[in-house]
């Protein structure tokens, strides 16, 4: 089962390396994670997408829990939270094709931020699901590069992770 | 004042009540030791290896409960000590080891003797610090203390730049420690004693399961006081052993692969097990999916992570096990009638214990002839004094001292039980030594293991740490030969140890004193003659080569399927 996994640390050099620790010593593989500063100074939030055997996710989460630069964890695998990941994606967009882009972007919200004669660059923002369904259409039109940065998840409600 | 970084840590280990450290000059912390040549209030201890050095911290933490300091330089100094902080970790030992590096300007460079040793050690310390600013030097020691010896313990590596010791700022140490991430659970929940004592006090086959936990938060009395008041059985692992008295009654002698088949079985037919500071290691299960199959579990540690880890818990209880512990005797205190109705209840119990310890004891065949190891581990115990300190190797010599031993105080027995770590006990011994100049310290070490840190008895003699060593000398790596025999068709590869050693002249040779025995009636004497010598001694007994350590649960077999003869 895919676990989403916010993990606020400590805004220190070699904690995300211990956080990757706990996950690569138990041989789980990371679909995907990120890291930026939160709005308090020297906390930063580390969202991690990984799947794998329950038993072992919950030791991985203890885990996390006990590392000394951890502050909070929190598993969002009951579906409470908002999950939003961006994704950059370039696109070949040539004569017959440049209109089916356009139509594409149009109609997923997404935005042109770079534009050849021969390639469009598309910004995509929404749950991960979404970008996926892009992706799918965009395709087959020629799909030159793409980067996605992995969700980030914020609880539902109106209560901060503090709270 | 002013003072340069050095000094500064020096300045800090005294704040946090170190008087001695063990370590090694370098390099990357020449600069700490130019300082330590002036300062007054340190002890220091030159072991031959860093290796050694490093265990004999573990050795003087376990002995004193207090925090263990090791010095290394950077680079091979400092791969040195890995060894030494894995075998901390897995058994918990509060340290601190401090290594030096390479100027900040040179870090990543490849460096002359640069490793990066944070990384190299992140998942066998408890927590390291790079500290890259003297600024930050006293805070940063504080905190590794702090962390060290609080919750679970276990080793804090602080890597300390050449250019940061030379640095210069005012010595402010901070007074209070606060780190938001780090909150141990100390207080047990009292909501959750008071369901694991009516869990108890409903059980009519309980077990007290009892782990290195107890050692370490100094509970034993209050093990020894639940235990006699509800009259429950007891059984420790290997860490556990010195927590609760070989020779009580109600003492079942330590479980698992090697353990008592008293103990095993009394895990495997119980209806609960109330497991005190013990994390159900696999040497302690046996084949899990067949473990204590009819039993509830009650499982009390200070670390969450421990619990649910290996085994179903019914109660989990976090906390320090002494506050549990206490609270439970609380708890039941205030019904005792209902406690000694209790305590009648489990006669039939204890009879059923009974029988199995009657039916197979610790034992082993005499002879005249061939010295047997387990009668050596009987005379050291007969002829040491009430309060000796016992340091084990690993392998045959550990498991013989460990069932034959019968370890009457907490904080008597050294041993790394975790990581399994041959050439701890010499060195192990000789911080346990430092510790208490003036008990007995006995190390009993396989003429394997002994070798690998054998250069530790030049330290012994030079501080005039009269540590007695004894060799189990049977030519052989005993326990994986062992392992050979019974399961490899006798395929000796590479455990014989063909060459003999005098070990007499070897202790000659390091100024300390050599004794032999060959035969059974020469032990007691080369124990009494060692016992009494007042500098460090080699005791040689050249035991039966193809001893085993028996009974013994083979791999992937149930807790309670053990082999007596093989």
């Amino acid at each position: 089962m895919k676990h989403t996994i916010s993990v606020l640390v400590e805004n220190e050099f070699g904690v995300l390396s211990r956080v990757v620790a706990l996950f690569s010593a138990r041989g789980f593989n990371i679909d995907s994670i990120n890291a930026a500063p939160t709005n308090e100074e020297g906390i930063s939030r580390v969202t991690i997408v990984s799947s794998g055997d329950e038993k072992i996710l919950e030791q991985i989460t203890k885990q996390l829990n006990k590392l000394i630069d951890t502050i909070k964890v929190i598993d969002f695998t009951d579906g409470s939270c908002v999950e939003r990941e961006m994704a950059l994606i370039k696109v070949s967009a040539e004569d017959d094709s440049r209109a089916e882009v356009l139509r594409i972007v149009d109609i997923f919200r997404a935005k042109i931020v770079d534009v050849t004669p021969r390639s469009y660059t598309i910004e995509a923002t929404g749950s991960p699901q979404k970008i996926d369904a892009v992706l799918e259409l965009l395709r087959p039109l020629g799909l030159k590069e793409l980067v996605r940065t992995g969700p980030v998840a914020i609880g539902r409600g109106s209560k901060g992770w503090k709270s | 004042m002013k003072m340069n970084g050095a000094r500064i840590l020096l300045e800090c280990l005294k704040q946090e009540g170190v008087d001695t450290v063990f370590g090694y000059p370098g390099g990357t912390v020449i600069n700490i030791y130019d300082e330590l040549f002036h300062c007054s209030g340190i002890k220091h201890i030159l072991p031959r290896h860093e290796q050694g050095g490093t265990h004999a911290a573990d050795g003087y933490a376990r002995v004193s409960g207090k925090v263990g300091v090791a010095i290394a330089t950077s680079g091979p100094g400092a791969t040195n000590t890995i060894t030494g902080i894995a075998t901390a970790y897995m058994d918990s030992v509060p340290m601190v080891i401090i290594t030096g590096q390479v100027p900040t300007a040179l870090i990543g460079n490849d460096a002359f003797q640069e490793v990066d040793i944070i990384g190299m050690t992140r998942t066998c310390t408890k927590h390291s610090y790079l500290v890259r600013d003297v600024e930050e030097i006293a805070a940063t020691v504080k905190k590794a203390f702090y962390i060290a010896r609080s919750g679970r313990p276990g080793p804090v590596l602080i890597d300390l730049p050449k250019d940061v010791q030379i640095a210069q700022t005012e010595f402010v140490y901070p007074e209070t420690v606060d780190i938001r991430g780090y909150k141990p659970t100390f207080s047990g929940h009292p909501r959750q004693v008071e369901k694991a004592v009516n869990l108890i006090l409903d059980a009519h086959k309980p077990v007290l399961y009892v782990g290195g936990g107890v050692v370490l938060s100094n509970a034993s009395d209050e093990l020894r006081e639940l235990a006699r008041m509800l009259t429950l059985p007891v059984t420790t692992t290997l860490m556990g052993l010195s927590s609760f008295p070989g020779d009580e009654p109600l003492a079942l002698g330590m479980l698992g692969m090697h353990g008592a088949y008293c103990a095993n079985m009394a895990m495997t037919h119980s209806d609960l097990i109330i497991a005190v500071g013990a994390r159900f290691d696999d040497r302690v299960t046996a084949k899990i999916s067949t473990f204590a199959p009819h039993a509830k579990i009650i499982h009390m540690d200070v670390d969450p992570t421990s619990i649910k880890k290996n085994v179903r818990v019914d109660l989990p209880i976090v906390g320090d096990v002494k506050d549990v512990l206490h609270k439970m005797i609380r708890q039941c205190e205030k019904q005792a009638d209902r406690c000694s109705r209790f305590a009648e209840s489990l006669k039939p119990w204890h009879d059923e214990i009974l029988d199995w310890k009657t039916r197979h004891p610790f034992e082993y065949v005499q002879s005249s002839t061939v010295i047997k190891p387990q009668f050596v581990i009987e005379k050291l115990r007969d002829l040491s004094d009430e309060d000796a300190i016992i340091s084990t190797d690993v392998g045959q010599n550990q498991m013989w001292t460990a069932q034959f031993f019968k370890f009457r105080q907490p904080r008597t027995l050294l041993t790394s039980g975790g990581l399994g770590t041959m050439g701890f006990g010499l060195p192990a011994a000789m911080g346990a030594q430092v510790a208490f100049p003036d008990r007995q310290v006995i190390a009993i070490c396989g003429d394997g293991g002994v070798q690998m840190n054998i250069q530790e008895m030049a330290t012994l003699v030079q501080n005039r740490l009269p540590v007695k060593l004894v060799i189990l000398n049977n030519n052989f790596l005993g326990m994986v030969r062992q392992w050979q025999e019974m399961f490899f068709d006798k395929n000796y590869s590479q455990t014989c140890l063909e060459l003999p050693i005098d070990y007499v002249k070897l202790a000659e040779a390091y100024g300390a004193k050599g004794f032999v025995a060959s035969k059974p009636d020469e032990v007691e004497e080369v124990i009494r003659k060692g016992f009494s010598e007042k500098g460090p001694v080699i005791m040689e007994f050249k035991v039966a080569r193809e001893e085993k350590v028996l009974p013994m649960v083979p791999a992937g077999a149930s807790l309670n399927e053990m082999i007596f003869n093989a």
